[in-house]
């Protein structure tokens, strides 16, 4: 008896049981709790609950993580105690996590919103979009805290799992399903070239854990860098695929018209942020001292992101579409923010995605609405007119329009300002050129559904002809409507609110726990 | 008798780049969806093969991580696959090319 007590102690010490400090990963907690206990619930209760009821426990459970993230900010700002990693090395709890958790959490609560009506008018409804999305959240969190490249990849996964399931969520669509499927082959095949990537990175430094390989990096010269270069392009190919730049974008546009809206906002808010988290802390803060190996592909796949990404969201027809392409050239401006390498680009970076995140939810808020019952009536003809039967809703889709157009007095202006203005600090100014003629490119796509919002239809091809019904505006939605219009113009009176909080948030990298 | 570590890393480059091919080249989206499988497998062996030359077992604990993530991944792509073909029996990548432009 005493014996066996002996050898289980003496297991006891030879098993290095990890140290889990719950407090720092609440945020992620609250999202991945609230996402089973929906399941739970719905599943136990036989009664059809009360109309908006998920969508309501989805924004509380938003709100909780948000309420987790500020008091986790406290903690990282304050001096005294500061950054901290957790989990043996494996997260970074700094103020880039809190940052992308609000944000994340934030487009959680505002794509829900606007799936309650929708899911209600396609009779799909249900909690699981609501639980897929929280769990999606929460991957997208994981891949902002990472401070290990396995953690990169499994919050990758746990972020692109659950979206493919959600892009085919529309099972009377055969759009959603198309779209479902090709999205799953193509994420699937570039998390591999992610995950050969990781492999090369590690055979080159002998670690995974970033801290480990920023350490390494900085002491040692590789004697061929052969390995470590490719592992850097195969790294770049699997982020490159998830932030849509081109040359691996081909599946946004397919992707974003054939998913349900709310899905479509979502993967254009949360998930492009939580991919670039994932680039910011890979590259800018494990890989810094060899930006001169990689700024050169950035400053390529940039141009190429925000050129295509103009110039073929100016010849389409459907407004997903449309709204696809130039969620594309939005990716380029973010890049050029990662391409400076310094903390004033990374801070414009962060600020454009908290900005482009309420511009493209509100966007596809309303391309939700407008598209009607079916989901299907997104060509530009369809927003004939809606200037006179909806102003309102007319008036704010212009003032998302125009903040991703960059006109002064909305988000959007500030967002390209920092980031040009990065770029300028580090003397890319051919970059920053490019950038300026792509906005003003797209500038001509946004200006095109204002043109046909407002001047467009005449009396004769009224409702009356068409025989359409008019744009019904459920109160969800409306919120979610309200909410990113304040904050579009809101950031773009009193930009110094984001801009504080992007500049205290960008990352740091803590070094290795002994 | 013996075989030099490369060899094992030129091994699994070759199977992951089989498997990038299969999924460019192959029409059936089953087939397209084990290629996949067959390049994560391939960055496994890469995995175990660092771990070895490198003294290390973090590589070896990164392919249980990699199986678990790849059998998630079977899951849903399965549901999907299934819920195309019910639609449209028998349907390859080409017959699934409704959004274009």
């Amino acid at each position: 008896m005493t014996s066996t007590a002996a050898v289980l102690a003496q297991q006891g010490d030879l098993l290095v049981k990890p140290e889990v400090e719950w407090v720092a990963i609440t945020p992620l907690l609250v999202l991945v709790g609230g996402s089973l206990l929906l399941l739970t619930l719905s599943a136990l209760t036989t009664r059809r609950p009360r109309r908006g009821t998920y969508a309501l426990f989805t924004v509380l459970t938003c709100a909780g993580a948000i309420i987790a993230s500020v008091a986790l900010w406290d903690r990282v700002q304050d001096p005294a105690r500061g950054e901290f990693t957790a989990l043996v090395g494996a997260l970074t709890i700094d103020g880039f996590t809190v940052f992308f958790s609000v944000l994340i959490a934030l487009s959680i609560a505002l794509a829900a919103l606007v799936a309650d009506d929708y899911l209600r008018r396609e009779d799909l409804e249900g909690p699981e979009l609501y639980a897929l999305m929280l769990l999606s959240g929460a991957g997208g969190i994981v891949m902002a805290m990472a401070n290990d490249l396995i953690v990169v990849f499994l919050g990758l996964e746990i972020l692109s799992i659950a979206l493919y399931v959600m892009a085919g969520m529309h099972l009377r669509r055969v759009e959603s399903q198309e779209s479902a499927i090709k999205y799953f082959v193509l994420g699937a095949f570039s998390s591999a070239f992610l995950l050969y990537g990781i492999a090369l990175v590690y055979g080159a430094t002998g670690s995974t854990n970033l801290s480990e390989i920023a350490a390494f990096l900085s002491q040692n010269v590789l004697e061929s860098e052969g390995l470590l270069l490719a592992g850097f392009a195969l790294l770049l190919v699997g982020l490159g695929f998830k932030v849509a730049a081109v040359p691996f974008h081909v599946w946004t546009p397919d992707v974003y018209q054939g998913a349900p809206s709310p899905v479509t906002a979502f993967m254009a808010s949360a998930s492009k942020a939580a991919a670039f988290a994932a680039l910011l802390r890979v590259f800018f803060s494990a890989f810094s001292n060899h930006a001169s190996d990689w700024r050169p592909i950035i400053w390529v796949l940039a141009v190429l992101t925000m050129v295509v990404g103009a110039v073929l969201a100016v010849v389409q027809r459907d407004v997903k579409r449309m709204l696809a392409y130039s969620s594309i050239n939005h990716a380029g401006f973010s890049l050029v923010a990662v391409h400076a390498n310094t903390e004033r680009g990374v801070a414009g970076a962060l600020f454009y995605l908290l900005a482009y995140a309420f511009m493209v939810l509100g966007s596809f808020a309303v391309v939700t609405l407008v598209g009607r019952r079916g989901d299907a009536a997104h060509d530009v003809d369809d927003y004939r007119g809606l200037a006179r039967e909806r102003p309102v809703l007319a008036l704010a889709f212009t003032v998302f329009l125009l903040s991703q157009a960059g006109v002064p007095l909305t988000a959007g202006f500030f967002a390209k300002f920092y980031v040009i203005g990065a770029a300028a600090e580090a003397e890319s100014y051919a970059l920053a050129v490019i950038a300026m003629v792509t906005a003003v490119i797209s500038a001509f796509l946004y200006l095109r559904i204002i043109v046909t919002m407002y001047f467009a239809g005449d009396e004769a091809e009224g409702d009356a002809a068409t025989g359409r019904h008019r744009v019904a505006i459920p109160f969800g939605a409306g919120v979610s409507l309200a909410a990113a219009v304040a904050f579009t113009l809101l950031i773009g009176i009193l930009p110094g609110l984001v801009a504080d909080f992007a500049r205290d948030a960008v990352p740091v990298l803590l070094s290795a726990a002994p | 008798m013996d075989v030099d570590a490369t060899w094992y890393l030129v091994l699994s480059a070759l199977l992951f780049t089989i498997g990038g091919a299969g999924v460019l080249v192959r029409r059936n989206p089953l087939v397209m969806f084990m290629c996949v499988e067959l390049m994560l497998n391939a960055v496994n062996i890469s995995f175990v093969t660092f771990a070895r030359m490198l003294n290390d077992t973090g590589g070896q604990v990164v392919v249980f991580f990699v199986l678990v993530v790849a059998a998630a991944e079977v899951v849903v792509g399965l549901g999907i696959i299934v819920a195309i073909l019910r639609r449209q029996p028998g349907a390859d990548a080409d017959d699934i090319s409704l959004l274009r432009g």
